[in-house]
């Protein structure tokens, strides 16, 4: 029985290590290649490990493109974008649940109903309206669409329906109005679900590729991938600087997520003792 | 009299909080999905200033719905993208429902592999994208490099016709499965465990746990899965615009490429709206049939 199951742990572990070198395979090849000088990128057979490391490409990720200003752009972008989705979603979704108002069946149908729209549809006269507002090389441009987000709304609708309403009796007889009602009772009840909507919408975020492609044309606007995109034209075979700007590219997203992760369990606890 | 009051009252503290939602869904949502349609019955080229009165006069009915289907593209780009999804949907569900299954033991090192397997999945499709085309590279590439390892020459992935989409699939497989998988994860996590107790009782193999208990169980969450990979698949455009840009000979080019191409690059905004618009139903009648089709399948909980 014993040996049974360690023979169960070592099947185990050794498709847990196969695994996790399929997945990290690519990762490994850029690490190696970002320290590679320009002639070694060539060089056959290929070299696995550099033999002769050099810091050269990450040294040109940033003389040639304003690689810190992009980071700058992207957090800028990204936790506005994040915070915007999370607030007015959450407004919304409090509307929906806890207060009563005409046609707010309808008015929720048609969220749910404009989720099955591709973006790609309403590309274009997003791009006309957002070109006669002049935003056009703004930050506000990509990050104004996040006031509508109908996900996030029908994610945290979904939770504030299970909240019973007698949570709020007690507040209301204390005389709160409804903000401090939102912000006191409720907000905090949903935050295991928040934080799933922020790590999402982070990541959607941070990641996004073709809507700032479209607005941000200016080297000193661009986001991160949109210099990675931009490096990628100018240097399509310089493989060493683009494997080291993709490499730093991700560094502050993982981290995030490693962090989020944390939080959110911690998040998920106080909501329960608190319900 | 009082009562009326107090429910106009009641409905009127909904306006500062649906505000800023509501008028974001007209400017970002309501306005242009209407714009777009009027734009789709035009062939306005995005260049002359849009008004009522140009759409009026570019006005074309639907001309370019005509063109698109009736031309060969349009069959082309689609055939293209079910190569894709005949592909990729099998390849990654099967990967999730792998990496589902081995964080679900809940063994020593489940934490790291979480973060581990998500990683491509928090990796932007541009930095992946850059990764693949150069782990792809046929002569020195580590793709080909490894085949060549246990004897197989591998192909010309990016630039052979034939294998340049099962290379975008690989490269897709490879983000995806880590977000699948998660989500799968949970899915078997909350199968009640009293299942899996009456089938050791009965003497049931592993194999057929998992095949009489395990799976059907899963099927909502598998659902869910393949509605989500299918409209992903639909939307294919990142990995597409920087490793192929829609080549070798248009052997990669789909629906949001050339949505893209024709009204960022060629101006044919109106040949382009009315392209994402025939997008927007095939996504919907596979959605609908998605959802027919499911209660021959998925078992949900009573």
């Amino acid at each position: 029985m014993n040996r049974k199951k360690t023979l169960h742990n070592i099947g185990f572990y050794a498709i847990a290590v196969l695994v996790s070198i399929v997945v990290l395979i690519p990762f490994f090849w850029m690490i190696s290649t970002s320290l590679k000088s320009k002639g070694a990128l060539m060089a056959l057979p290929i070299q696995w490990i550099p033999e002769n490391p050099t810091f050269s490409a990450y040294e040109k990720v940033f003389t040639r493109f304003p690689f810190m200003r992009a980071a700058f752009n992207s957090f800028l972008i990204t936790v506005s974008y994040t915070l915007i989705t999370l607030i007015s979603a959450s407004m919304a979704a409090f509307a929906f649940t806890k207060i009563k108002f005409p046609f707010s069946n309808g008015l929720f149908k048609m969220y749910i109903a404009s989720m099955m729209i591709p973006t790609q549809v309403t590309l274009i006269p997003l791009f006309i309206i957002m070109n006669k507002m002049e935003l056009i090389n703004t930050y506000p441009s990509v990050i104004l669409p996040s006031l509508f987000k109908a996900f996030g709304v029908f994610l945290l609708v979904q939770n504030m329906r299970t909240i019973p309403d007698d949570f709020m009796e007690a507040a209301k007889i204390d005389g709160a109005g409804k903000f401090k009602i939102y912000r006191i009772v409720i907000l905090p009840l949903c935050l295991p679900t928040l934080a799933t909507l922020c790590i999402t919408t982070f990541m959607e975020s941070w990641n996004d590729y073709l809507w700032p492609l479209l607005m941000l044309t200016e080297k000193k606007k661009m986001t991160l991938t949109l210099a990675l995109n931009s490096l990628n034209g100018q240097y399509a075979t310089e493989y060493n600087v683009l494997m080291a700007g993709s490499l730093l590219s991700m560094i502050p997203i993982i981290l995030v997520y490693i962090i989020a992760q944390t939080q959110s369990k911690k998040g998920s606890l106080e909501g329960g003792v608190k319900g | 009299m009082m009562k009326k009051n107090r429910s106009l009252r009641e409905a009127a503290s909904a306006i500062p909080f649906l505000l800023p939602s509501v008028v974001g869904m007209i400017f970002f949502s309501l306005l242009p999905i209407v714009i777009s349609v009027f734009i789709s019955l035009t062939d306005w080229d995005g260049l002359a200033a849009l008004s009522l009165g140009t759409l009026a006069e570019r006005f074309i009915g639907f001309g370019n719905y005509q063109n698109i289907l009736g031309g060969e593209e349009f069959w082309r780009v689609l055939k293209n993208t079910c190569y894709y999804i005949v592909l990729y949907i099998p390849l990654v569900l099967i990967a999730s429902l792998g990496i589902a299954t081995l964080l679900n033991k809940g063994k020593k090192g489940t934490a790291v592999m979480r973060i581990l397997y998500y990683i491509p999945v928090l990796t932007s499709w541009v930095a992946a994208s850059l990764i693949w085309k150069w782990v792809l590279s046929s002569q020195y590439g580590i793709l080909n490099q490894l085949l060549a390892l246990i004897g197989i020459k591998g192909p010309e992935w990016l630039t052979s016709e034939i294998w340049a989409m099962p290379a975008i699939v690989l490269a897709s497989v490879w983000k995806d499965m880590g977000f699948f998988g998660l989500f799968l994860t949970s899915g078997l996590a909350s199968i009640d465990k009293t299942y899996y107790e009456a089938a050791t009782v009965d003497g049931a193999g592993r194999i057929k746990t998992f095949f009489k208990i395990t799976l059907p169980l899963l099927t909502p969450s598998i659902f869910f899965c393949l509605v989500m990979a299918l409209i992903n698949a639909f939307q294919l455009f990142p990995q597409v615009m920087i490793m192929t840009e829609g080549g070798p000979n248009g052997a990669t080019q789909v629906m949001v490429e050339r949505i893209y191409n024709y009204g960022f690059r060629y101006f044919k905004m109106g040949y382009a709206a009315a392209f994402s618009w025939l997008l927007f139903i095939i996504i919907f009648i596979l959605t609908s049939i998605q959802m027919k089709l499911q209660k021959g399948w998925v078992h949900y909980e009573s």
